[in-house]
């Protein structure tokens, strides 16, 4: 099973979890059996507007089902409720530390965002 | 005869001069366009009643049926107003700038169009002999130029009218100036007043508009900084309004000074007089 964590560099799993979502620098995408990590570039991160929206849209074209932020606003999160994506929250930390976390189930699923909207 | 108000810096005394101008005059019809906060009506005390009508904007909505789910207009719209996921198209009213390219490009006539209230305009004919209207954009909505359209539509070309602009140099800004006959730009002597005041001088420009500066919060030894620009770019002062205590707490109070101080009355006739000759 891949999951999808958002990546503030793409060295690997030492990488630390970007707290944005929809500006995350890269999508970390991990092969859970094989702990293995592949990055995606976000090519929402410069959107002039809806950037979760559009990195939701990315994750869903890569039919991830699974990912881990620190921060999940309210359209981003309609987006991957939509999307049938699982939302996990953590505070920070490395790839291969938040993987761990969610292996032993230590993670909280999100059920609504984690901040009010912004505009832009 | 349209005036517009603009600043480039917000907080400079852009409605202070609007209205103290606007009620020094006769015959004159006042517009607040600064949709986002406007606040002219704490000095000049209009009673709307329940004169209101509503500015709406066109956003797409799906016809699910003919929607094919190509993603055309997801790829298409620059905001990101459109996602797909699995055959649900999900439209995110609050983004989108009503450009109508979505529904322009997509090949099945899927998109049709749907209603947001983007704000309201509000209005009355007579305070102290001043036509007042003021447009208020909503909450959360993205752009403030519809609301400045539609209140433009209720200019009354007999009369001369002051438009209260909002602060920046950017489209709201622009769609309050673009029409008018004349631009009196207000601005501080400060360093920040000048930085913004040279931003707001570039747009007037670019519009070509006659134009003039009015100082306030003036003081003898600061205006220096934009007296100097003023005369190298030759641009005329119309008027200094001095960074005076009284002029202070009259607007901390909702007073327009020239009621407390009458004599500015004549000299905001005399800008007007200054201007007419420059349109004539």
């Amino acid at each position: 099973m891949k999951i999808a964590l958002t990546a503030a560099d793409n060295t690997g799993l030492e990488a630390k979890v970007d707290p944005r979502f929809g500006r995350a620098s890269y999508f970390g995408i991990v092969d859970l059996e094989l702990m293995e990590v592949e990055f995606i570039d976000n090519s929402a991160a410069n959107a002039s507007s809806g950037a979760g929206i559009q990195a939701a849209q990315l994750l869903s074209d890569q039919e991830i089902e699974t990912l881990i932020s620190v921060k999940v606003g309210p359209k981003a999160f309609d987006a991957l409720q939509s999307a049938g994506i699982d939302i996990y929250t953590v505070d920070g930390g490395k790839l291969k530390e938040v993987v761990e976390l969610y292996k032993n189930e230590n993670l909280n699923k999100l059920d609504n965002p984690t901040n009010p909207g912004h505009m832009g | 005869m349209k005036i517009t108000i603009l600043s480039g810096k917000g907080g400079t005394g852009k409605t202070t001069v609007a209205t103290n101008l606007a009620l020094s005059l006769n015959n004159a019809q006042f517009l607040d366009a600064d949709v986002e906060e406007p606040n002219s009506y704490i000095f000049v005390k209009p009673n709307f009643a329940d004169r209101k009508e509503l500015v709406w904007r066109e956003v797409p909505k799906i016809d699910q049926e003919k929607c094919t789910n190509c993603q055309e207009c997801v790829e298409f719209c620059e905001y990101n107003a459109l996602a797909s996921f699995g055959n649900d198209l999900m439209v995110f009213p609050e983004l989108c700038h009503s450009c109508g390219g979505c529904k322009h490009i997509c090949p099945e006539g899927a998109i049709i169009e749907d209603n947001k209230e983007a704000g309201q305009i509000k209005w009355t004919p007579d305070v102290n002999g001043l036509e007042f209207w003021q447009g208020e954009l909503n909450i959360g909505e993205i752009s403030a130029v519809p609301v400045i359209e539609q209140l433009k539509e209720h200019i009354n070309e007999e009369k001369t009218v002051i438009m209260d602009a909002p602060p920046g140099t950017t489209c709201p800004t622009v769609e309050a100036a673009i029409d008018s006959d004349y631009c009196i730009i207000v601005t501080e002597p400060t360093p920040f007043g000048l930085h913004d005041l040279k931003m707001a001088v570039e747009v007037v420009k670019k519009l070509d508009k006659p134009y003039g500066v009015i100082i306030n919060r003036s003081e003898n030894d600061a205006n220096q900084i934009i007296e100097d620009y003023c005369t190298a770019e030759d641009i005329p002062i119309l008027l200094r309004i001095p960074f005076k205590r009284q002029i202070a707490e009259l607007y901390s109070e909702g007073f327009p000074f020239i009621e407390e101080l009458p004599e500015w009355q004549e000299r905001f006739k005399e800008v007007l007089g200054e201007i007419e000759k420059v349109i004539e």
